[in-house]
């Protein structure tokens, strides 16, 4: 087998790969190698057709594909070494790497490494809906990726299970494809995604979205018939009497994503249970020395702008780390979700740099302010009027008020 | 005198802005609230007239390493006209090699808006 000695290896070539690497180069890494499994760079960008990408970064409504070609033409330009259609298959502690590709299997010992993995879709064996088996059941991006990709239309009678911003944007492409979308279904109180897509893909186009309310029974012999709904109570259970059934040919999922963290297990990365990604510092690092992590593999995102930056920065102290310029890791201060929080993102920081807190609420709120204290002493303070689950909120920290801290508090009150 | 909720589309924020408005030959807007920002009330009065929107959608192209190249309207272009742009855009076809940014419609439906390509697709190479 090929054995090769790598600085900087960066697994993953969507949004989050692309920036870290570009942010690493710029920095002045000599060495990035960028191994992504698909043929192409972007990741899920590629098949997000829709406008609304790059507000923030590039104050332009670019769609996906628009918004990765900035990137890639970027990675082109500077150089960066990529090995496409090649899968990362284990990683441990040490940093090595095993891939494959049509060529064979190589060995990798990395510097230092950026996880980059992105996320995948909960599916219908995640949730377990009652009923039959029939086809006609797909995640929602994966119907995005027929309908987007390889010019295959999924069905023409569409029932969305799940309200998150994959589901609606689904909804508004299929009915201007033609398909018929009769309801969004969504077990909360409130809608999963953002409100400008309630807007412009359901209210626009006369779709209505049921909130508490489920598919509790799935219908149909080999295509899917049909399915049963019904209204829900506070513990998800279904109101008696309140069953109907809607026939459909499709029933789109759109209920969630998982962080694709496979690789971060077998490297034994320290796990955060709220995020579903691993654990990080102020500097993006794991709990393994050398290996990074940012994008959707850490947690969840709903712009793909946070995602650019915080890769970015991921990148360049993954670069640093190889200079040797980053001190031995120690970070002491614990961060704790406290009322209201869901969780928040770094766990834990160094107090030597100014970073951003990422963090999403448990519930929607309005005129709330979000509290960063250390005991009684106020570190940051965020005013907001409108507070949502779906609504990634950021504060900026500075490192010089954190001077004797041991934790800092988050919460919105 | 009629109040109104909208939802501002301009950015991820979303805003849930009330109008004040008064129907008549022509629609007035007395007071705008819950906006964030400048653009939310200029987006008001224009979604009170004559709502506009961005679409995506993708054409067919032959002999490329992708079957669909995406496109998108290159400016907001009037709601009520949509179903005759996407008329457009299914009823063309394309020859690879596309550029990103290429025209593929020019002013569709009579609009001022030309059909870009969102993506780059080669010709493809057989092996
Ligand atoms: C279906 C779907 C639709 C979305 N729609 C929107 C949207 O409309 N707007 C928005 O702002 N955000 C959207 N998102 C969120 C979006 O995923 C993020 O904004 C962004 O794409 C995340 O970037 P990433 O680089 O972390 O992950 P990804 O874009 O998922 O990229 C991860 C890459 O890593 C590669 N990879 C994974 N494992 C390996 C391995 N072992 N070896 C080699 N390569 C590997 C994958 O092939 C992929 O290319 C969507 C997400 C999904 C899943
Ligand atoms: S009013 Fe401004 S901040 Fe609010 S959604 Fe519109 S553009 Fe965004």
């Amino acid at each position: 087998m090929k054995s090769i000695k790598r600085d900087l290896v960066i697994i993953g070539g969507g949004p989050a790969g692309l920036a870290a690497a570009v942010a690493a180069k710029e920095f002045g890494c000599p060495d990035v190698l960028l191994i992504e499994r698909d043929r192409i760079l972007g990741g899920i960008l590629n098949q997000c057709i829709h406008d609304g990408f790059g507000l923030h970064r590039f104050e332009e409504s670019l769609t996906g594909p628009e918004y990765a070609q900035r990137y890639i033409d970027e990675f082109n330009r500077l150089g960066v070494d990529a090995m496409m259609g090649t899968i990362v298959l284990s990683l441990d502690r040490e940093r090595n790497l095993l891939v494959s590709s049509r060529k064979g299997f190589t060995k990798i010992e990395a510097g230092a490494i950026v996880l980059s993995m992105g996320c995948r879709e909960r599916t219908a064996g995640a949730i377990q809906i009652p009923g039959t088996r029939p086809s006609g059941i797909y995640t929602a991006g994966a119907a995005q990726n027929f309908i987007n990709l390889q010019n295959i239309m999924v069905g023409k009678q569409v029932v969305i299970l799940g309200s998150g911003d994959i589901g609606m944007i689904m909804a508004r492409r299929m009915t201007l494809e033609g398909a018929k979308v009769e309801s969004v279904f969504e077990i909360l109180p409130y809608a999963g995604g953002l409100a400008r897509n309630i807007q412009q893909c359901l209210n626009d186009y006369d779709i209505p979205l049921h909130l508490s309310t489920s598919v509790i029974e799935l219908h149909g012999k080999s295509r899917l018939s049909g399915v049963t709904v019904a209204n829900m109570d506070e513990n998800f259970l279904p109101l008696p009497g309140s069953e109907r059934h809607i026939p459909c040919d499709t029933l789109l999922l759109s209920v969630g994503l998982i962080p694709e963290n496979e690789l971060s297990h077998r490297a034994h990365v320290t796990m955060a249970p709220a995020t579903g990604g691993a654990g990080v510092d102020d500097i993006f690092m794991t709990s393994v020395p050398g290996i990074f992590s940012c994008g959707n593999v850490l947690h969840v995102h709903d712009l793909v702008d946070h995602v650019s930056e915080e890769a970015a920065l991921a990148g360049q102290f993954a670069a640093q780390f190889l200079e040797g310029g980053i001190p031995s890791p120690d970070s002491h201060i614990n961060i704790v979700p406290k009322q209201g929080v869901r969780y928040t993102l770094p766990q834990h920081v160094s107090g030597l740099r100014d970073f951003t807190l990422s963090l999403r609420v448990t519930e929607p709120l309005k005129d709330r302010a979000v509290w960063v204290r250390d005991g009684d002493r106020k570190v940051a303070r965020k005013k907001m009027v409108r507070l949502h689950p779906a609504e990634m909120i950021r504060v900026k920290i500075k490192g010089e008020k954190l001077q004797n801290t041991r934790t800092l508090e988050v919460s919105v009150e | 005198m009629k109040r109104k909720e909208l939802i501002c589309i301009v950015c991820p924020n979303g805003c849930q802005i009330q109008a004040e408005i008064e129907e008549g030959e022509k629609i007035q807007v007395n007071e705008i609230t819950g906006h964030l920002c400048d653009k939310g009330p200029e987006w008001v009065e224009q979604e009170l007239v004559n709502p506009m929107r961005t679409i995506a959608s993708s054409i067919m192209v032959e002999g490329g390493d992708f079957p669909l190249v995406s496109v998108r309207t290159d400016s907001p272009i009037p709601f009520k006209s949509i179903p005759e742009i996407m008329k457009a855009i299914k009823s063309s076809k394309a020859k690879a090699p596309v550029q990103i940014g290429d025209i593929m419609v020019k002013n569709p439906a009579g609009t001022f808006c030309n059909i870009i390509a969102t993506r780059t697709v080669q010709t493809q190479v057989l092996p």
